[in-house]
């Protein structure tokens, strides 16, 4: 196999105003005719400036210094302008992570999609026309003929990021290089998408250099995978080979902190502590030294290099290069966390909860139009239990959230907390609920107010409401989330996400809450941070006795976490039950199909076609029937409330009529 | 689309009917009664003369009916007498119009043919010298005093080099056409005065260069604004991952969006044309509608300003208008 | 495209870039502030002392920029205009400022039929050419500053309305505001501690940036004859007095050039800012 692109050495660097950030430090990789490589790491850890570095995208004042990208044997770097233009988009092609504002939102898609093909003197205009419609239909656009002339505003995530691979597609490229190109996505079209590119990895011999954070992506796509950290590749092999022995601490971390649904349960998950280092004082030795449990006197000193330690396998580490390998985690049981007797009442309880948002005019004579959003939804929570509400974007899992917690009023249902009616709570009564119930927000950046000190976050709620010894609180909340009780007179913006989603979470539990719902806690972290605060909030409900509502669109998450799972769909709860019920035997066709949509690798998926309906009409019959793969008549009516076990129950017509592959 | 156009073109009547309420409103809220004012001290002190002059002009009605009758007589073009000429503000205005319309047009195609370009190179070139040369053109436009930036050319241009001709739209001992348009260009090259046309050409230069200033200077730092924030979106970084040529980067993907906010600020664009040419028409001893609201203003001439003010703020409704419109012309998003 | 391969511009030139002409706009604007309240003690005569034995010398070492047609020495009266003019630029901006922050913020918190009625009133001012509409209320109320920055406030306050309007309803919809509404925290707290706050960057940049426009509108209506009573010292009607005296040039020239300096620099000082607070510019 001779290699199609030969990265050698790449070394790219950010001349920030603190000092020059070595981004990319000495990068080397190879990628064969048809192959498939996948690069991983954490935010910061450049990957993706090595996908720009390679396509020579990068902007001042990010420079590249050293190194070599040979692309079939000639040398990118050095390439004049008018070489690396007729190389770009023919030759090699990219696409993007946000295909949002990836696309030209003035430009018709079809424009997009064949402007490069008429520059690159391959069709005439009309030609190219023609040629670009029919890529969108290969790439599985909808009637591609009307897609062409539309604007990338009326076209959904999924749909945007099939039109980025129909222009990375256009001229019959060597290599794609793919920049996160599913993390935007729901976990059913990014199935989709990646089913797309494996497509055309087969059909067209199309090399793959698939870049992500999320390593069930790779996982489910790649041969092979480069592991980068701090601006190396500490580790590079097959990609089942890494992932089942890997041998740098690094990717042994990766490869165990994430939750995944085919893995044992355990009482906390694994990760590793700490941060990346400050990428303007790189530590001496092995950059990941400080962080790693398994290190030696030899790594704080020494910087490792990258050694081969079997066919295609190299490692960056003084532990493992002479071959030796890393032990499994040891993990402790899943305790069986304090359960209230079934006999108490619930500590939330509510019943069709309706909710609706109307949107403002489109014309003077148009009517106004209706987002239904939660459209009776009916649940209840045991003191002491975690209850997981999953869904994919717009499902409205968030809007549930919030009338839970009175952030906005239902249209209609009720809601008993703690055995007492707080549907329709005002003024006092309601700000007196507050103590009782808290929220924790998914965005580390938003959810802290930028102009408040940590500790005057902390300290308004318990001045407010009264607390006797609030400074005391404070010192002892953030002592509680693992946080320093002196970094109280910091910024927030001093503080990385994985530790803003603590003071956020140090912030729910000041006034002592009974309940906190938590929307989306952990989606916008690093997988190790992740990690890190999901065991944070596993340990505080052991100590405190909480219960959660936790919101997710991650289902090996939420396995981790809840007791008790419901999935919902378009406003709907679908399926409901214990977790480990609901991950042996998923009875509704959704949660099945959801379940089989989580990439992880080795395992086929079933593909759900299409995207979720809008919510603007109200369905009649199965809100699901539309996209389900065993639908049938009836369909069309309103599907019952089965329960089809003790504890788990369907709104389905017919349940377990489908089938894992 | 249509329905867009439509919901810009009721919001726009409804403006101008409003703004009709203001600005009779105001009229008629003037400390100082105007009809004393006409009638002088000696009328004004016999309280039958007054009442009379009251009601002949319809002040003794309640306020929404004198509104009604202001409003009707607008629809049917009478904008009052001004006190100052003594005939009818709409005449006056009629008469002034042309020659600052064709000052208006000359400097805002001068201010749009250079500062868009100087806005794109300005930011493509970053940091080079063509950007420090839009810089100082764009902050010296915005910064400086119309008024004063037109005393100077003239102070340098005609008094001290003699370059140019004196203030005014043509020789003092010219004769120029009299119409059809009004617009000397026009009007002399329609009766092939080829003598006549090169002399108002001359007279429209300076001015023009002074009225363009403010203009150019805000479109330069609006252009290379926006420029420079679509230079560095996503979709650029995928058109050049495509492999397209830096000049139609440019052009076709950041141009395109650039325009938008460029358009949005034509309304801007024209109100400092307008408040421009009051001050260099001034200068420039400008027979256009420009001096006549400085000499209204500083004969405190109420009826003529008050027509100044209607017939200006129409005019910015409509361009307001057109602006909504070539903004979703421009911009698909707003299409609905 | 291929810059990336071209040499980095050392740290102390980019900072310098970046904040230099700010504290440079900076500078200017403090030295006028000086002058300002300095005048009566630095300037050389009284500003409206009128001999005409002395009128329209030229500049010489007794009158450093020359006299006016009556005999008044231009660098004394140019001092003097420091203090209406900046006095002017300050009030309208900061009155203005803080009514329309204000309205803005008001509109944004009422929803529903007070939002709707407020900004319609907004966008009725904005309706109208502000500066023809200043003339006209300029001229309605009558000649003198008092009136006149009063007129020049009716139409100053829509922009910041506006402004104020759409960032606190961006900042209503921030997670952080939610939070606070969960803790249970009253709504004034969170409508003063949390929301005005956030809103404040953006609007002193607009506050910089636009008092050179001030400066630069009181100015003109001032040229027009409306700004200040005669005889009083004051850069727009100074200019106006000179206007049609090309031969004594000085007349017009330097207060002219007074307005220039002081609007560069407050714009000089607004951008600076506006880099200061963006988040993308710090790198």
């Amino acid at each position: 196999m001779t290699a199609i692109l030969d990265v050698r050495d790449l070394v790219t660097v950010f001349h920030t105003d603190a000092g020059p950030v070595r981004a990319v430090d000495g990068v080397s990789f190879t990628v064969g005719a048809g192959e498939t490589l996948g690069i991983v790491g954490e935010s910061g850890s450049g990957k993706s400036v090595t996908a720009q570095s390679i396509m020579r995208l990068l902007d001042p004042p990010a420079r590249i210094e050293g190194g070599q990208v040979l692309f079939q044997g000639r040398d990118v770097l050095a390439m004049t302008t008018r070489e690396l233009t007729d190389w770009r988009g023919a030759g090699a092609a990219m696409v993007f992570q946000d295909s949002l504002t990836g696309l030209n939102p003035v430009l018709t898609i079809l424009r997009q999609v064949s402007e490069h093909v008429v520059a690159h003197g391959r069709m005439d205009i009309a030609g190219a026309r023609r040629h670009g419609i029919e890529l969108l239909r290969s790439m599985g656009v909808a009637s591609p003929e009307r897609a062409a002339t539309s604007f990338p505003h009326q076209f959904s995530g999924g749909m945007r990021q099939r039109v980025m691979l129909a222009i990375g597609m256009a001229n019959d490229p060597v290599l794609l290089i793919a920049d996160e190109p599913t993390t935007a996505l729901d976990v059913t079209v990014q199935a989709q998408i990646l089913d797309l590119m494996a497509g055309l990895n087969q059909k067209h011999g199309t090399a793959i250099v698939l870049i992500s954070h999320d390593l069930g992506v790779i996982g489910s796509l790649c041969r092979r995978i480069a592991v980068m950290y701090a601006g190396e590749v500490v580790e590079t092999g097959p990609t089942a080979e890494v992932l089942d022995d890997p041998r740098h601490p690094y990717a042994w971390a990766l490869a165990h902190a994430v939750p995944r649904l085919d893995a044992p349960l355990a009482a906390r998950l694994p990760g590793v502590e700490g941060m990346p280092p400050d990428p303007l004082a790189m530590p001496r030795g092995c950059r990941f030294a400080p962080r790693c449990r398994f290190r030696i006197a030899r790594c704080e000193a020494e910087h490792p290099p990258l050694a081969e330690i079997g066919p295609g396998r190299a490692v960056r580490c003084w532990v493992t290069m002479d071959g030796g390998r890393l032990p499994s985690p040891a993990l402790p049981a899943a305790a069986a966390a304090p359960r209230a007797a079934d006999t108490e009442p619930p500590l939330l309880e509510a019943e069709g909860l309706v909710k609706t948002f109307r949107l403002p005019r489109k014309g003077i004579f148009a009517p106004h139009e209706t987002v239904h959003a939660v459209n009776g939804v009916s649940l209840h929570l045991m003191r002491g239990e975690s209850l997981g509400i999953v869904g994919e974007s717009g499902c409205g899992k968030s809007t549930l959230a919030r009338l839970i917690t009175r952030l906005h009023a239902p249209d209609a249902g009720s809601i008993r907390f703690q055995g007492k009616d707080i549907t329709a709570l005002g003024g006092e009564a309601l700000r007196a609920l507050r103590l009782q119930m808290q929220m924790v927000f998914q965005d580390p950046y938003a959810s802290l107010n930028p102009r408040m000190r940590v500790d005057q976050i902390l300290l308004e709620p318990l001045l407010v409401h009264g607390h006797a010894k609030p400074q005391e609180r404070v010192a002892a909340l953030l002592d509680m989330v693992g946080l320093n009780p002196a970094w109280g007179t910091r910024f927030p913006h001093e503080f990385s996400g994985g530790q803003r989603q603590r003071i956020s979470i140090a912030r729910a539990l000041a006034l002592n809450p009974a309940l906190i719902v938590a929307d989306e806690p952990v989606s916008a972290l690093d997988v190790n941070v992740q990690a890190q605060v999901l065991n944070l909030m596993l340990e505080l409900r052991e100590r405190l006795g909480l219960s959660y509502l936790f919101i997710a669109h991650d289902l090996a998450v939420v396995r981790a976490f809840c007791d008790r799972v419901a999935v919902m769909y378009l406003g709907r709860l679908v399926e409901e039950a214990s977790a480990a019920e609901l991950f042996a035997r998923p009875a509704h066709p959704y949660t099945v199909s959801l379940l089989s949509a989580v990439p992880e690798p080795g395992r086929s998926r079933i593909i759900l076609h299409g995207e979720p309906p809008s919510s603007l009409r109200q369905l009649q019959g199965c809100a699901f029937r539309q996209r389900c793969p065993v639908a049938r008549p009836v369909c069309a009516e309103s599907p019952p409330l089965i329960e089809v076990a003790a504890g788990h129950s369907v709104l389905c017509h017919a349940p377990w009529s489908l089938q894992r592959a | 689309m249509p329905s867009y156009i439509a919901l810009r073109l009721v919001s726009a009547v409804v403006m101008a009917l409003l703004a009709s309420l203001v600005i009779f409103l105001i009229s008629h809220f003037v400390p100082g009664d105007p009809v004393l004012a006409q009638l002088g001290d000696i009328l004004a002190s016999d309280p039958a003369v007054v009442a009379e002059w009251r009601a002949k002009w319809g002040l003794d009605l309640p306020l929404w009916e004198r509104y009604g009758i202001f409003l009707s007589g607008l629809l049917h073009g009478d904008l009052g007498t001004s006190i100052a000429t003594r005939r009818p503000v709409l005449e006056d205005i009629v008469q002034f119009a042309p020659a600052t319309v064709e000052l208006a047009t000359i400097s805002f195609v001068m201010a749009l043919a250079l500062g868009i370009p100087l806005g794109i190179a300005a930011a493509v070139r970053r940091d080079s010298w063509v950007d420090a040369v839009a810089r100082v053109v764009s902050l010296v436009g915005v910064s400086a005093p119309t008024f004063w930036l037109a005393f100077i050319m003239l102070a340098v241009f005609y008094g001290w080099l003699g370059w140019a001709p004196g203030p005014g739209r043509v020789d003092p001992i010219a004769f120029p056409p009299e119409g059809p348009t009004g617009f000397l260009l026009i009007d002399t090259a329609l009766i092939a005065d080829w003598e006549g046309f090169a002399d108002a050409l001359a007279h429209l230069i300076l001015p023009a260069i002074v009225l363009a200033a403010a203009t150019l200077g805000l479109i330069t730092r609006t252009t290379r604004a926006a420029m420079l924030d679509c230079l560095q979106q996503d979709y650029v970084r995928v058109a050049r991952a495509k492999g397209l040529m830096e000049r139609v980067v440019i052009l076709r993907h950041a141009l395109r969006n650039a325009l938008v906010p460029v358009v949005t600020l034509g309304g801007l664009a024209y109100a400092n044309l307008l408040t421009g040419a009051v001050m260099t028409e001034t200068i420039f001893a400008w027979p256009g509608l420009g001096r006549y609201t400085f000499r209204s203003a500083a004969a405190l001439d109420f009826p003529a300003i008050m027509g100044i003010t209607l017939v200006v703020s129409a005019t910015y409704l409509l361009v307001n208008l057109l602006v909504d419109i070539s903004y979703a012309v421009l911009d698909p998003r707003v299409r609905r | 495209m291929s810059a990336s391969l071209a040499a980095p511009p050392s740290r102390m030139r980019r900072r310098w870039r970046r904040y230099g002409l700010a504290w440079l706009g900076g500078g200017i604007v403090m030295a006028w502030f000086l002058v300002a309240a300095l005048a009566p003690w630095i300037a050389p005569y009284p500003p409206n002392a009128v001999d005409v034995t002395q009128r329209l010398l030229s500049p010489s070492p007794a009158h450093w920029l020359g006299t006016d047609i009556l005999g008044r020495d231009v660098f004394s009266r140019l001092l003097h205009g420091a203090r209406i003019s900046l006095l002017a630029g300050f009030t309208v901006v900061l009155l203005g400022a803080a009514f329309g922050t204000a309205i803005g913020i008001l509109a944004a918190w009422l929803r529903g039929w007070g939002e709707e009625a407020l900004m319609r009133l907004t966008d009725l001012v904005l309706c109208f050419p502000p500066i023809i509409l200043a003339l006209a209320l300029a001229a309605a109320l009558g000649i003198g500053t008092t009136n006149t920055v009063i007129a020049m406030l009716v139409v100053w306050w829509p922009k910041y309305a506006r402004l104020a309007r759409s960032l606190a309803l961006v900042q209503r919809s921030q997670e952080y505001v939610e939070a606070a509404t969960v803790l249970g925290l009253p709504q004034r707290r969170i409508l003063f501690r949390h929301i005005l706050p956030n809103t404040f960057g953006p609007i002193a940049v607009l506050c910089t940036l636009d008092l050179g426009i001030a400066i630069l509108t009181f100015a003109g209506l001032s040229f027009l004859g409306l700004g200040v009573v005669p005889p009083m010292a004051e850069w727009g009607s100074m200019v106006s007095e000179g206007r049609e005296l090309v031969e004594q040039w000085w007349i017009a020239t330097f207060p002219g050039l007074a307005i220039l300096t002081v609007v560069i620099g407050f714009n000089f000082v607004g951008d600076g800012l506006r880099d200061w607070l963006d988040p993308k510019a710090q790198r």
